[in-house]
Formats: structure tokens, C-alpha cells, sequence
């Protein structure tokens, strides 16, 4: 009985302990389904979403970028399809491995392992980044059949920027490259963030970054369902991208590149305009370089060539940089006179060879002076006492006001990025500039220089055209532009750049007129007769020469005896046909000696193919011998007082 | 034909119908979520799984008819290979995934850990058996060396799940032989003491594993992946599911071992919390039953085996949907009856088997 009870009082014992592992597996389940109901019910929403996003990525689609042509339908820019060799960096199982791997499947140089590397620097780690562009047929159909063994590497169908016509109009058109943090930056600030989500390269230069918005498009998108390897499993829906807008220019292919032949690979710039209406029909930084170059992101070796190059290739000295004027400036001078009344046309002067001023004597270029002078005369021989005289009687305040009023001193606003202002020199100007007190103080002698342009003054080429379009168009300005139109080639609406004149300049005609006939009377019988005979079109100009070399006192500037680049700039502006002008240039060919030697003849060429159709034999001569000699300032100094 | 009925007759009086349906209903819904879960892969994984289906019923019919006096003189035996064995995996065993887990008997590979889930509880439910008219400490001292013994064995192959498992299993058989609550609270005290020491035994793997269900997003890609990617899949599941093939996380390859150790993810999403409920309840009336079987066992050997297969089922249940969840470390067990591989499922049938021979036999005992 014992034993049974034992066994009895151990049953109950076991039954109870039974009762509670049940309790405690209800308990358990309850448990899990508390969590359950924790996640399917109350966190529902947040999973369902986190499951969406798992699923569901947008992928970008790139828009086609605009092209770019020019007045007559000639491509400058446009875009093709190539294959592309990819990596994303985050996919890879080892980055150096997997490119040494692909090595031996497509061919890998080392400029393409550098290109690599910065890329890479300046992206992130999720991004895809080419290792190879352009892979013949043979080379995908190569890595499709070894892929397996590259994760994170694919080849890409990618649309490529091409300059069709390689280094011509560089510096204009410009280039487009790979999107780094500062253009990031601007994107954003700009408000185009969403719209550039896929868009691996930009404008950087010329009319690629001024017209970045219109060229760029609007970006579509894919939904695209994805498994877990990020891999595309279909396409759920898509919103198509709208192509980027088309850009029709102003610019003359074929003049453009009569223009540039004519530098024959000289450095100096030209700025051509349609003085009507402000529409560039050339403009010219010589030498250049090809933009192709850039556009899948710049090997080392030409980037280091391009920047250090001596000739400094990639800067844009149509708009950028600035040399006195030296002459050229004349019949502006001679303009202000007019309308603020300082001179009449026929007033004359009587030139004895210098201008005594204070204690110090400015130098005419003719020894004894050219006689009795007038205002058509001072430009057809480049008188500088004439203009010695005229500046100090009309003060640096009236020719700085009035300048500025023709452009000079100021932006022009063309439609490309990286104008330089030029220096209109002025006491506010001085005051400006200098910090000490003593450099401020603007010198009555210092207004003298500036009468023949040289001086503080400085200009772009395209500064000179522009100033000088407005005076033939009798004050009327036009900003200059490169782009004519604008197409949108979905809707085939076409946008025009409206030539508005922007503001008028109280300019007489008749006193435009004097200045007109004195520069055609340069052309033939002055400093440019010579460049320019036999021309079937008549013309006005006037050569300029910019000192680069100072020359001590009573020292003769003598070319032949100056090293090269201590040469003076050569300029030459002009208009033809004089009547109705077409075409207002301004040329400057560095250290190409006085105006009549180097700017000239190129001038000669483009209006021969602008108005003529005559196409050029090859680069513009340089006229060996000067038909007079060009004034330069030279100033004798009997202060040390110097600028 | 008088053969066949009779055949089938004698099957049948062996055949705890409440047990086999409920099992066959889990192992219906294990070979539906299998389909999902591998349906890119063709259906060769579903094929096996039928076969292993197939096997594993013949076992349990089998062991259904054994006696389990018949049963009992397999324990000591089958613990001693069980324990021969495991000291052969630490000597000359296989490594798979970093895990030497393996054995090779010249034919075949087998997984001796495997045996022990079975083994454990029939050698301790032996002993006590044996000592059941005078159980002291010294028998329960005894029973927790006869534990540990494999248990140390298995953690240093390093498997955890496993060693959960048969522990979990022999815990239970000395639980309900009447281990008394005073020594149950002492040991959880020392347990408890032990855990740096223990800690600082466990490998990197494992501590990652337990860090991560603290904080899953401390490792995104790495061990959080798994639990991440298995919480949305049961949290998009919603209350009704997506619906059966439709689960996204499933369907574009989110969920690791979808098939397998995270099958109950798969199920969830595209069932929902109804689907869980479903589960919940059937895994309750199988634990039921099995609790029921080990309350009417007549004799100590039958009813600590019993009971203590029934909560090894219950275990299994717990782990697996816990760590699929979210609120269990990430341990090697697979989801009992719905979970694809053929040795699990063999085990479970094992188990399966003997509680039916047990509630089969228990008025011959008696009489």
C-alpha cells in the first residue's frame, strides 16, 4: 500500500508538473502571438512599406542631351551610343582583383586604371564607374560570356557627347564632364536636384554650362521591381524622359574656322559680330584644344599638356583676357569728344612730335609731328599727340562715363560663362583696386596714357566689338549672344533668342559717321591700306599695337630686336562694309608686333570669306614691314613717378 | 483480402489518429510553403521532401507497433553509440560550414547529434525507470552527468541549436521525474552566475548572433540581415497575407534559408497573422495530445518519454518562430513538421512513433 501510495503521490506530483509545462506552452504561444500581432497588425504599415522599398527601386532614365549646331545646321554637338564597362566598388568582391581579372578579358591600360582611381575619388562607393568606354562588339560578347564571374561589373549602353568638328569653337561650345562635388553642390542650390539623380555628366565651359538646363532635359524614371542582389526583376512602370532642348547658334562654322586657320596656331582671340542684332558670328581663343577629350573624364597625360601647355590652350581670351587697347581706342576717343562736345570734326591741332605735361613729355611716334591735325586725320595716321592733347582737355571722369557707357569696363553678358570685366580705369576705379592711400590718388598725368589706350586699360576682343557694334549701330546695344534659337525637339516648338536692344547710348549719327569714314580712311590710304588692298569690299578699321616690353627712356622700340613674347600685342578692330555694316571684328594676336602685322591680314581673311566667299590659302602673313610705324606710348619720364 | 484488412487493421490499432492527423495537417502545410519557397528552383526540393514525408511515416508506423518495454531496451544502447559516435565527430568528423557536425560510416554521412534527440530522453527516461522506487539526489546528480556528457560534446562542434534541443529534451524527462523546484531555482541561480564564464566560451559567431537580436540594425548586411529581412517579411504579411505565392520578400530572394531554418517567414507572409493563428493552434493541439498521452501513460518510463518528446516538439515550435520574429537569437532549428530536410523530419516522426506506441499500449500494460 505503501508502494501505491508512493506511486500515487508521484502520479499527482507528475500530473501537476504536466499541468504546468502545458501552462507554460500557452503561455509561450500566447507570447508569439502577442509578437505576431505586434507586427502584422499594429506595425503593419511600417513593414508593408520597408517590404515595398525592398521591392520597388526607381531607377532613373537619362534624357538624350540636346544638340548644338550652328547658323547654317552644321553639328557641333550631339550624342552617341556606346558600350561601357562598369564597376560598382560596393558590389565587388575585391576592387584591384576584379579589374586585374577583367584585364585579361578586354583590354585595360593604365591611363584607363588612372581615370579609374579618380573617378572613383570623387564618387561614392554604390556608384558605377567606367573602367573602359567605347568596347568594340567583341569585347562585350567577350565579358557576357565570363560575367558570371564579375559581380558589381556591367556593360552599359551610355549615350556619349561628341564634338563632331573637334577643336573647332572649343572655347564657345565648350565641353561637358563627369558631375563632381561642386556641381552637386550648384544642382542642388539650383533646385534641378531630383531631375540630375542619374545624370553623370554636365556642362563645364562655354555654351555646354550656360545652357545646361535647356540642353539637359527632364529626366524619366523605371520602377523597377528588384531581388535581393539588386538585380532587375521587371519592370513595373515607366515614365519616359523628355529629350533635352536643341541650340541653334549664331555662329558660322565655316567663318569660325577661316578664323582660326588665319591664327595659323598664333595666340590671340577675335570677336565677330553682327552689329544689327549682337549675334556672334565667330569668336575665336587660339590656340585650342579638342573638347572630346574631357567628355568620359580626361586622361592624366593630356590634362597635365593641356594645363601647362605655354600657349595656356584652355583659356578662353576671347572673353577672358584683357591687354590695353592701344590705337583701337582711338575712334572711341574720338566719339566721346564729339558728343561731349570737346572737339568739332574740323577743329585741328597743330602736332609738333610730343604733349609737354607737368614735367613730363609725351612722345608722338613721328619724329616732328604730323603737322596740322584733325579729327579724321588723327585716326587715318594714328595721331597720338592729337589724342594726348584731347584727353587731358576732356578729363578722365568724361571718358571713363562715356566708355562705359559703350560697354567697356562691364560684362556684356554673352551667353557663355567666365567674362572678364576689363578695367575702365577711373579715380573710383583707382580707389577701388588699391589699398594704399597713396596709390588711390588718380594722377592728371595718368589720364594722358589713356587717350591712346594704353595705361591701366584693359579689354577683351570682345570688349572692342561689342563697344564698337554699338557705336555703328548709332547707340543702339544688343547683348551679344551665340545661341539663335532654342528647339524643343518633342514638340518642335521653337524658342528665338529675341535680339531686344538692351539700352540706347545718346549717340549723333553724324558724329558716328566722322568716325566711320576716318576708320574706312584707314583703310585706304592709313595704318591698314596695305593688308587691305585690292579688298572687293571697302572697309573701316584701325590697327592698335599693346605694349608688353617697357622701354626705358629714349630707348627706340625696335621688333626685330625684342624676343618674341616680349613683342607687343597686335590688334586691329573694323567693319565692313562700311555702308550697312555686316560684320564688326576685333582681333588681338599676342606678341604679334604692331596692329598692321599680324591682326590685320586675319581680319582681311575673315571678311574676304564673310562677304566675298573667298576661302583663304592658308594662315593669315605676317606684313614684314610697317607702312608707318605704330604709336606706342612712349613716355619720357623726368619723375620716377611711374604706373 | 482478409490479409490486407487485417494488415491494415493492426496499422491502424497502432495509429493514434488525433496525433497523425494533426501531424499530417503540419506536414501539408510544410510541403505548400516548401513549394513556395523553392518554386524557382523547380520541384525536385518538393519531390524530396514527399520521399522524406514517405520514409519517415514507415519509421513512425514501425515504431508505433514497438512495445515500449521493446523500446526501452534500446535506450542504453543507443545512448552509448549516440555518445561513441559523438567523440568519433570530435575526433575524425567532417567540417561543413565551419561546423565539424558530420561522421562519415563509410556508406553514408550521419549526423550523430541527431541521434542523441532521441537517445537522451530514452536513457534518462530508462533510468529513472530503473530507480523509480527510490529516486535520491544522487540519482538526479547521476541523470544530469548522463546530460551533459553529449551536450558538451555537441557545443563544441560548435552546434547550439542542437545542444538546445537535447538538452531541452533531457531537462525535461528529470523535470517531470520530480526534480525538485528548491535544486530547479538553485541551478538557475549558478545558471545564471555561469553566463559570463559561459559567454566567453561561446564563439564569435554565436555572441554576434545573440548582440544582433538585441539590435538587429547594428549589422544590416551582416547577422541582422537575416532577422531583418524575415520581421518585414511577417510584418508585410499583415492580418490575411499576400496571398499563397504572392510573399515579395520571398518571392525576390529577401529571406535566407527560406526553406528551411526561416520557412515559418515564407508561411507568414503570405498567410498573415491568420495563417499564424492557424499554425499556433495546431502546434497547441499537438503538444495537447502529447501532454494528454504522457497523462495516461501507466508506466514512469512511458510517461517522462512522453512527456518529455511532447515539450521537445514544443521547443522546436518556440525556437524556430521566435527567432524568425525577432524575439529569440538566431539558433539552427528548424520549424518541426514543415521545415524541409529529411533528418529533422526523421527525428520528429521518431518521436511522433513512440508517442503513439506508448498511448497504444498502454491498456496492455495495465493489464
Amino acid at each position: 500500500m505503501n508502494d501505491f501510495h508512493h506511486s500515487e503521490q508521484d502520479s499527482d506530483r507528475f500530473r501537476n508538473r504536466l499541468v504546468i509545462a502545458g501552462s507554460f506552452v500557452l503561455l509561450c504561444f500566447a507570447l508569439l502571438f502577442g509578437r505576431f500581432f505586434y507586427l502584422q497588425v499594429l506595425q503593419h504599415e511600417y513593414y508593408a512599406t520597408r517590404a515595398e522599398s525592398n521591392r520597388i527601386s526607381l531607377v532613373p532614365v537619362m534624357p538624350n542631351r540636346g544638340n548644338i549646331e550652328d547658323r547654317n545646321g552644321v553639328i557641333l554637338a550631339r550624342n552617341y551610343s556606346a558600350f561601357t564597362l562598369e564597376i560598382t566598388p560596393s558590389k565587388t568582391l575585391g576592387l584591384e582583383e576584379t579589374i586585374d581579372q577583367l584585364g585579361e578579358i578586354v583590354e585595360i591600360q593604365l591611363k584607363d586604371r588612372r581615370r579609374f582611381k579618380r573617378l572613383l575619388e570623387e564618387s561614392k562607393n554604390f556608384e558605377s564607374i567606367p573602367i573602359r568606354t567605347r568596347l568594340t562588339d567583341e569585347e562585350v560578347a567577350r565579358f557576357a560570356a565570363h560575367r558570371y564571374r564579375f559581380p558589381g561589373v556591367e556593360v552599359k549602353a551610355r549615350l556619349f557627347r561628341q564634338y563632331p568638328e573637334n577643336s573647332l569653337a572649343a572655347h564657345a561650345i565648350g565641353y561637358i564632364s563627369r558631375i563632381n562635388t561642386k556641381d552637386k553642390e550648384m544642382i542642388e542650390a539650383s533646385g534641378h536636384g531630383a531631375n540630375y539623380k542619374g545624370t553623370e555628366h554636365i556642362g563645364k565651359i562655354g555654351l555646354e554650362a550656360h545652357y545646361e538646363f535647356e540642353l539637359h532635359g527632364t529626366a524619366g524614371y523605371e520602377q523597377v521591381e528588384v531581388d535581393a542582389g539588386g538585380r532587375a526583376v521587371r519592370v513595373l512602370s515607366q515614365t519616359p524622359p523628355t529629350p533635352g532642348n536643341n541650340l541653334k547658334l549664331t555662329l558660322d562654322a565655316e567663318l569660325q574656322r577661316v578664323a582660326e586657320q588665319a591664327f595659323g596656331g598664333r595666340r590671340g582671340s577675335l570677336a565677330a559680330i553682327d552689329p544689327s542684332n549682337g549675334a556672334v558670328l565667330a569668336l575665336v581663343s587660339s590656340p585650342a584644344f579638342d573638347p572630346n577629350l574631357f567628355v568620359d573624364g580626361i586622361r592624366f597625360d593630356d590634362w597635365d599638356e593641356l594645363n601647362n601647355h605655354p600657349d595656356k590652350p584652355l583659356l578662353n581670351r576671347a572673353i577672358y583676357s584683357t591687354y590695353p587697347p592701344g590705337s583701337t581706342f582711338k575712334p572711341l576717343m574720338a566719339l566721346g569728344a564729339l558728343t561731349t562736345g570737346k572737339r568739332t570734326p574740323g577743329q585741328a591741332i597743330a602736332d609738333p612730335g610730343f604733349f609737354n605735361f607737368g614735367n613730363r613729355r609725351f612722345m608722338d611716334d613721328k619724329v616732328g609731328g604730323h603737322g596740322m591735325v584733325d579729327m579724321h586725320k588723327s585716326i587715318v595716321v594714328s595721331c597720338n599727340t592729337y589724342y594726348y592733347v584731347l584727353a587731358n582737355d576732356m578729363g578722365i571722369d568724361n571718358i571713363a562715363r562715356f566708355m562705359g557707357d559703350l560697354g567697356l569696363g562691364r560684362r556684356t553678358e554673352i551667353d557663355i560663362p567666365g567674362e572678364a570685366t576689363g578695367i575702365l580705369p577711373s579715380p573710383e576705379w583707382k580707389q577701388r583696386r588699391f589699398k594704399k592711400r597713396e596709390q588711390q590718388k588718380w594722377y592728371p598725368g595718368e589720364t594722358i596714357s589713356i587717350g591712346i589706350g594704353q595705361g591701366y586699360n584693359a579689354y577683351s576682343t570682345l570688349h572692342m566689338a561689342h563697344a564698337l557694334a554699338n557705336v555703328l549701330n548709332y547707340g543702339q546695344v544688343f547683348r551679344p549672344h551665340l545661341v539663335h534659337s532654342i528647339t524643343n525637339p518633342t514638340t518642335g516648338e521653337v524658342r528665338m533668342v529675341e535680339p531686344q536692344p538692351i539700352r540706347q547710348i545718346a549717340l549723333k549719327r553724324e558724329h558716328v559717321d566722322v568716325i566711320k569714314r576716318g576708320m574706312a580712311g584707314v583703310v585706304k590710304e592709313g595704318t591698314g591700306a596695305r593688308v587691305f588692298a585690292g579688298a572687293a569690299y571697302d572697309s573701316g578699321g584701325k590697327t592698335g599695337t599693346a605694349q608688353v616690353f617697357s622701354l626705358k627712356s629714349g630707348q627706340k622700340y625696335v621688333a626685330g630686336q625684342v624676343r618674341e613674347r616680349l613683342r607687343d600685342h597686335s590688334w586691329y578692330v573694323a567693319f565692313a562694309p562700311v555702308d550697312n555694316p555686316k560684320i564688326v571684328v576685333a582681333v588681338m594676336v599676342e606678341n604679334g608686333g604692331f596692329g598692321a602685322q599680324s591682326a590685320a591680314p586675319i581680319t582681311r581673311q575673315l571678311f574676304d570669306y564673310h562677304l566675298t566667299g573667298k576661302r583663304p590659302g592658308g594662315p593669315a602673313p605676317e606684313v614684314d614691314s610697317p607702312d608707318e610705324e605704330e604709336a606706342i606710348d612712349l613716355i619720357q619720364e623726368s619723375t620716377d613717378e611711374a604706373h | 483480402m482478409k490479409l490486407i484488412k487485417r494488415i491494415i487493421q493492426n496499422i491502424l490499432a497502432h495509429l493514434d489518429m488525433p496525433l497523425f492527423l494533426i501531424v499530417m495537417a503540419l506536414m501539408g502545410i510544410g510541403l505548400m510553403t516548401i513549394y513556395s519557397a523553392t518554386a524557382s528552383d523547380g520541384f525536385w526540393k518538393l519531390d524530396k521532401q514527399l520521399i522524406n514525408i514517405a520514409a519517415s511515416t514507415v519509421v513512425m508506423l514501425v515504431v508505433a507497433r514497438t512495445p515500449p518495454q521493446t523500446l526501452m531496451r534500446f535506450a542504453v544502447p543507443l545512448y552509448v553509440l549516440g555518445v561513441v559516435l559523438l567523440i568519433g565527430v570530435a575526433l575524425f568528423g567532417i567540417v561543413v560550414n565551419g561546423s565539424r557536425r558530420w561522421i562519415s560510416l563509410g556508406v553514408a554521412r550521419i549526423q550523430p547529434s541527431e541521434i542523441m534527440k532521441i537517445a537522451m530522453p530514452l536513457m534518462l527516461a530508462w533510468y529513472f525507470h530503473k530507480h523509480e522506487s527510490m529516486l535520491r539526489a544522487r540519482h538526479f546528480a547521476v541523470a544530469t552527468a548522463i546530460l551533459l556528457i553529449p551536450i558538451a560534446l555537441v557545443l563544441k562542434q560548435p552546434d547550439l541549436g542542437t545542444s538546445l534541443l537535447i538538452g531541452a529534451a533531457g531537462f525535461f524527462v528529470i523535470f517531470f521525474a520530480g526534480l525538485p523546484w528548491k535544486i530547479m531555482l538553485g541551478l538557475g541561480a549558478a545558471a545564471g552566475a555561469a553566463m559570463p564564464f559561459a559567454w566567453n566560451m561561446l564563439h564569435d559567431y554565436q555572441r554576434r548572433r545573440v548582440l544582433t537580436l538585441l539590435d538587429p540594425t547594428s549589422d544590416p548586411l551582416g547577422a541582422g540581415y537575416h532577422i531583418i529581412q524575415s520581421t518585414i517579411a511577417i510584418g508585410s504579411g499583415g492580418g490575411f497575407g499576400k496571398g499563397y505565392l504572392n510573399g515579395t520578400q520571398t518571392h525576390l530572394e529577401f529571406i535566407p534559408e527560406k526553406h528551411t531554418d526561416f520557412i515559418f517567414a515564407v508561411f507568414s507572409e503570405e498567410w498573415g497573422l491568420l495563417g499564424n493563428g492557424i499554425l499556433l493552434i495546431l502546434f497547441t493541439l499537438l503538444i495537447g495530445r502529447g501532454l494528454m498521452i504522457a497523462a495516461a501513460a501507466p508506466t514512469m518510463f512511458s510517461r517522462l518519454l512522453a512527456a518529455a518528446l511532447t515539450l521537445v516538439f514544443f521547443i522546436y515550435a518556440f525556437v524556430n518562430m521566435g527567432m524568425v520574429s525577432g524575439i529569440l537569437p538566431v539558433v539552427g532549428v528548424p520549424l518541426p513538421f514543415i521545415s524541409y530536410g529529411g533528418t529533422a523530419l526523421l527525428t520528429l516522426m521518431l518521436g511522433v512513433g513512440i508517442l503513439m506506441s506508448i498511448h497504444t499500449h498502454r491498456m496492455l500494460v495495465k493489464k
